[in-house]
């Protein structure tokens, strides 16, 4: 016969204090556990978001991000005068060769330092390719001018860098005349501006980093591929759509962050673990005669087994609710960081996903069942007579 | 000393419970070692910059160079004992994780500029004698099995194209603090290819490293080496090589506050399971601290007996802890590629901090016991039923 639901819940209530103390010790691990994996997932998130899937970029094979990846004018003569580019309704093709380097920027704030800003060429199609840009603020910048927009994070973050200001580098001042926004992906982080002033400034004329362009159909992707393979002149350069190349760029940080996260909150759980274990024997010690009076009524062995497991997992469950509901508000909170992939700063928001959900509760399920079945396996082997006498 | 046996002997009463605890600390210490340990190797880069070197890079970014020609400028500067320069090269060898630093270096100064980089002459001299000869440091060599006489095959990006190095020296790091993965050639080699194939970058220099004879001239020379060249086409960013390491770590500080924080956490857990433990054992004493206040002991001795085995606990846990955290240290660096965390070892900071944080907590965790004993009367506690 089973033991009561009612029994177990009540004999959690008999100890407060030291259960409290276990609840708030799984809490807290699950809380950084659930808070490290939210983050790398964020920039995950945040990069994934950043292109579309029916837009193809193409960057030199060897490179390591965009930043040293060459793409000569020849080469992107080759590519503009493929049949798989798509046209908008004037006859114009939908592509864009962006020039992507980095320049230096005081960060707002207390803390303060330096960081890397990505600064991104671009050319007039690329509102078309990339429509979750919106200006919200002054204007677009204008070709032939030395003048720039800002993506609203940098404008949020960085020294100087709102509209109105002007930025020195590559030898001259440039006007900030716009803020845009992204609805939150990468190139919030960015502040673009028109290529060929940013060639001439950086002395990269006849060079892009990267060549964007708008495919017909997704289904098109394999035929640009092919045609990337066997095209001599094409050989060095490799094809991905724009969302894979830089979801690629978060991969790094996203893998260091989860490994290095795991490892360690693999490590403290096991002081959860302990201090639930000890919980437990605890409550063994102190319910003998309970026990032996529940044995004596004739409940099974394994009962009892299952009735203090069930009441050390109720604790860790509970601990991982505490835990996941603090960290979820975490998702409020928006914060920047260098990304190594592509060696700038990203702004990303910790993102909760239905995986980290459940790897936080089978996480805490795990920690409740080593934490009292120990204990629980003792309740169960009490002999029925020297447990009645133990008072 | 009746009462450190008799602290002795409470401890010893529930072996099960005090060894749980003190595993539970040890392993919370251990955590806690190994995270410190990842955050000083952060600061690497750091830790080993020399007082008496200077670092001068493009002001608008690392990435852009700056011309060859500012060399002779900068070392007719007073105060100046060398000029050396290097770029960074990038590039894929084999995949791209196999990362590692690889650079274009003045051949005939860079040793003199890094003094800590070990190579013996005569290995020296067959670099210097072949063109596309390398460097490669001792523990790059090992993780690779790079030996004298290998070609090496890269894919540049940067500087795109096949390159090939055949290795003809190795460095020694001078010590566990350096650096011993970083991938040397000549800068004479990439520039020739550059002038062959895009001439438009020929005479580029990454950065240059200024060796300086007196290391409180630094603010003054870079004052003036960064004059020299403002308002040019390339502006120049001098500072000492501390403060150039510290530029990289800068952006990442967001990620580093996490990891303290992270510590805090472990700190926070270790604290909770002592003090369970220690409410537990107190609880069940009840009666015998009043049977010892009626014998005539004050609560002096109470707080001392309970603080005591808290104490005892907690140092043993430490001390365990910080024993094991260096075969888990050396188990995570035998593990992970040595280039990824070239400097990984722990240093007496994170000692020192584990050995106080664990000191503290004993004492914080037996506070809650403590007050309850002292508020306890004799009458309450005698009467106490378990």
């Amino acid at each position: 016969m089973k033991i009561p639901f009612k029994y177990i819940f009540r004999s959690l209530f008999t100890r407060r204090l030291t259960t409290a103390i276990t609840i708030v010790g799984v809490a807290l691990v699950v809380f950084v556990f659930v808070a490290v994996l939210m983050m790398a997932n964020g920039i995950t998130q945040t990069l994934v978001a950043t292109g579309s899937d029916d837009n193809v970029l193409i960057a030199r094979k060897a490179a390591n991000g965009e930043i040293s990846s060459i793409i000569t004018n020849d080469t992107y003569g080759v590519i503009a005068a493929l049949p798989q580019v798509a046209r908008d309704a004037d006859g114009k093709s939908l592509i864009t060769g962006d020039l992507v380097v980095i320049i230096n920027l005081e960060k707002i704030g207390t803390e303060g330092g330096m960081s890397n800003v990505t600064v991104r060429g671009v050319s007039t199609p690329v509102f078309q390719l990339r429509p979750q840009t919106k200006i919200v603020e002054g204007r677009m910048f204008s070709e032939g001018a030395r003048e720039v927009i800002v993506g609203s994070s940098i404008a949020r973050r960085f020294e100087g860098a709102q509209v109105g200001n002007t930025i020195r580098f590559g030898g001259d001042n440039w006007l900030i005349v716009g803020m845009f926004d992204t609805g939150g992906n990468g190139f919030n982080s960015e502040m673009w501006g028109d290529v060929r002033q940013l060639q001439s400034a950086f002395s990269r004329e006849g060079a892009y980093s990267t060549v964007t362009f708008h495919l017909g159909s997704p289904d098109q992707l394999d035929a640009v591929k092919a045609e990337f393979e066997r095209d001599n002149r094409l050989q060095e350069f490799e094809v991905k759509t724009e969302q894979q190349f830089f979801a690629d760029l978060s991969e790094f940080m996203s893998i260091f962050l989860s490994a290095l996260g795991i490892f360690i909150t693999s490590f403290f759980s096991v002081g959860a673990m302990i201090g639930a274990m000890i919980t437990m024997y605890a409550a063994v010690a102190n319910r003998t005669v309970e026990i032996g009076t529940l044995r004596a009524l004739g409940f099974r062995r394994r009962s009892v087994l299952a009735a203090f497991l069930i009441e050390s997992l109720i604790i860790s469950l509970t601990g991982a609710a505490i835990g996941l509901f603090l960290a979820s508000f975490l998702g409020f909170l928006q914060v920047s960081t260098l990304n190594f992939g592509s060696f700038s700063e990203l702004e990303f928001s910790f993102a909760l996903s239905a995986e980290i959900i459940s790897a936080a509760v089978v996480f805490s399920l795990f920690m409740g069942f080593v934490g009292g079945f120990l204990p629980s396996i003792r309740a169960a082997r009490l002999n029925i007579v020297n447990a009645l006498r133990s008072a | 000393m009746k009462v450190l046996k008799l602290i002795w002997k409470n401890s010893m009463r529930h072996k099960l419970r005090t060894s749980l605890t003190i595993f539970g600390i040890a392993i919370a210490v251990i955590a806690f070692g190994f995270l410190r340990t990842v955050v000083t190797a952060w600061y690497a880069g750091v830790e080993a910059s020399a007082a008496n070197r200077l670092v001068t890079r493009n002001s608008v970014s690392f990435i852009f160079p700056l011309p060859y020609a500012y060399r002779d400028r900068i070392a007719r500067i007073p105060g100046v004992e060398t000029v050396s320069f290097a770029n960074w090269f990038g590039g894929v060898y084999i995949d791209k994780n196999r990362f590692f630093a690889r650079m274009a270096v003045d051949a005939g100064t860079i040793l003199d500029a890094y003094p800590e980089f070990r190579v013996s002459p005569e290995q020296f001299d067959a670099f210097l004698k072949e063109r596309n000869a390398c460097i490669v440091g001792a523990d790059l060599a090992r993780q690779y099995g790079f030996k004298i006489g290998d070609i090496i095959p890269m894919d540049g990006d940067i500087y795109p194209g096949k390159w090939e190095f055949v290795v003809r020296a190795i460095y020694q790091p001078r010590d566990e603090k350096i650096d011993g993965t970083q991938f040397f050639f000549h800068w004479t080699y990439l520039n020739e290819r550059m002038r062959a194939e895009m001439p438009g970058r020929a005479g580029e220099v990454g950065w240059y490293i200024i060796k300086i004879a007196d290391p409180a001239d630094a603010a003054s020379i870079s004052g003036q080496i960064d004059e020299m060249f403002v308002n040019s086409r390339a502006e120049t960013k001098t500072e000492t090589e501390a403060a150039f390491q510290q530029s990289f770590i800068q952006g990442t500080s967001l990620i580093i506050n996490l990891f303290n924080f992270i510590s805090f956490v472990i700190i926070g857990i270790i604290m909770l399971v002592l003090g369970n433990t220690m409410i537990m054992s107190a609880r069940e004493r009840t009666k015998e601290y009043a049977v010892l206040k009626t014998l005539g002991f004050s609560g002096q001795h109470i707080v001392g007996l309970i603080a005591g085995e808290s104490m005892i606990i907690s140092v043993l846990a430490g001390g365990l802890g910080l024993l094991l955290t260096y075969p888990v240290v050396g188990a995570f660096s035998l593990v992970v590629p040595k280039s990824w965390f070239p400097v990984f070892y722990i240093e007496p900071s994170t000692i020192v901090l584990a050995g106080t944080a664990a000191l503290l907590v004993g004492i914080a965790a037996a506070f809650f016991p403590i007050q309850r004993a002292l508020r306890t009367t004799i009458v309450d506690g005698l009467r106490f039923v378990g």
